[in-house]
């Protein structure tokens, strides 16, 4: 379908995006790729009465690597964070999730920052920044708050981001030496979003785990850890014994959705081959970056 | 309403679409450029596809406003002069079309891909159309053509 009548705004500094955002609130929808936000205006599942375009906003794009973090802006464009050699050296969990987002065209014009925002528990980008605890920061015409992912993701498609304010940055921390990420996901067509996705990290010293972080998308209405088994794992050495342990427990206490794509008990299933395929992936990784 | 300027095929164009005109809409309502189909209209089946500033971007899921300022190329844009590009005439060759109705959006994907990975094999090519859908072919002489147009272009 054509897309609905709606006032247009485009803001060329945060600034200004803020101050629209304090007049509209919840009547405006920020606009960035459009990749999420346009098939929902025209299949009328979002009527905002404004349109607030932050492409023009330029200080909202690129990617800085400072002080064991990457500071990605709200407003870099999936390709580019994928080509982005900083992304691949210091957060290799997310250059490992930006291929399987969508479509190359998808890719093109999706935002880092607007998947986040949009909080789809079944795309990619929202489970790497639960499982490295990535940090929001988002400008209100009050200032700036940080919000860690934990807080960040409230439920299905939301935030906790206030009507007033612009995401506008998220940080993700540095791998360290020794840590391993894989990316498994299981979808019915290659690029839709996933079935079950899993997002996972284990870091190795002297053989032993030191850090496991494993966050499902597709499993929840927000992306989750995988807790009891991230417990499980820490101290333990990486063995197939371990790993089907871990899967057992990283699927105890879950209550997945079904819908047409799948039962509850099929993503059950599926989460704890990806636990074991994912942790087996991370482990393998973590050995060559030792 | 809103005025802007881009150039599309190499040439300077100007518009009042409104805000909310989609820049496949755009192309095809304004500037009769009716070679860009448009399908599903909320980005799934890639017929709408054109290159934006040198990448493939869905023409559905992009505002006509959001492209002022920008240099657009639509499936017009590919054989200026009324025939056939190599990319098109191989895909030719290799019966790469049926009905026609995915066809822009095929050829303008692959036409970015190409111009970005001359030396893309079968896997990279199967992955960079993965976003377009066809209801007749079964794929297959797509991706031959496709494989055809890179094998000629790195003959010459």
């Amino acid at each position: 379908m054509k897309l609905p009548y709606v006032e247009y705004e485009a803001p060329t500094t945060v600034a200004e995006a803020v101050g629209l955002l304090a007049e509209h609130l919840d009547q405006a929808s920020v606009l960035a790729g459009g990749q999420s936000l346009i098939p929902l205006l025209a299949l009328r599942l979002a009527r905002p009465a404004v349109l607030i375009d932050i492409n023009g906003i330029h200080e909202l794009s690129g990617v800085s690597a400072t002080d064991g973090r990457v500071a990605i802006g709200a407003m870099t464009r999936e390709y580019v964070a994928e080509e982005s050699e900083s992304v691949a050296d210091t957060v290799p969990l997310l250059a490992a999730a930006l291929p399987l987002i969508g479509h190359e065209a998808i890719r093109s014009r999706g935002t880092v920052g607007g998947s986040l925002a949009h909080a789809d528990p079944a795309a990619e980008l929202p489970a790497v920044a639960r499982a490295l605890d990535a940090e929001f920061v988002v400008r209100g015409q009050s200032g700036m708050r940080v919000i860690p992912a934990a807080e960040w993701f409230e439920g299905y498609l939301t935030t906790s981001r206030r009507p007033d304010e612009l995401l506008v940055e998220v940080r993700f921390p540095a791998a360290g030496r020794g840590t391993g990420v894989s990316f498994q996901e299981v979808t019915r067509r290659h690029g839709d979003f996933a079935i079950v996705g899993l997002a996972a990290s284990l870091t190795l010293s002297d053989g032993a785990i030191s850090d496991a972080r494993l966050a499902f998308a597709g499993m929840s209405d927000v992306p989750v850890r995988a807790a009891a088994a991230e417990e499980l794992l820490a101290g333990e050495r990486p063995s197939t014994e371990l790993f089907d342990e871990a899967a057992r427990r990283a699927t105890r206490d879950v209550d997945p959705p079904a819908d047409l794509h799948g039962s509850s008990d099929y993503r059950k299933t599926v989460a704890a081959v990806m636990v074991r395929r994912g942790l087996r992936a991370a482990a393998d990784n973590a050995r060559e970056r030792q | 309403m809103v005025d802007i300027i881009l150039r599309i095929n190499g040439a300077t164009c100007t518009g009042s679409p409104e805000a909310r005109k989609t820049l496949a809409d755009f192309l095809r309502e304004d500037l009769n450029l009716t070679g860009t189909h448009v399908g599903c209209e909320h980005g799934v089946c890639g017929a709408c596809t054109v290159i934006v500033d040198g990448r493939a971007v869905r023409s559905c899921l992009m505002l006509a406003v959001q492209a002022a300022g920008s240099e657009v190329t639509t499936i017009e844009g590919l054989a200026p002069d009324g025939g056939l590009g190599p990319l098109q005439q191989a895909m030719w060759d290799s019966h790469s079309f049926q009905c026609g109705f995915c066809t822009p959006g095929f050829v303008m994907q692959a036409a970015a891909f190409l111009s970005d990975h001359p030396d893309a094999d079968e896997r990279q090519i199967r992955e960079a159309l993965a976003g377009n859908i066809c209801r007749c072919t079964g794929y297959q002489s797509i991706i031959d053509g496709v494989l055809l147009a890179a094998e000629r272009n790195r003959e010459r």
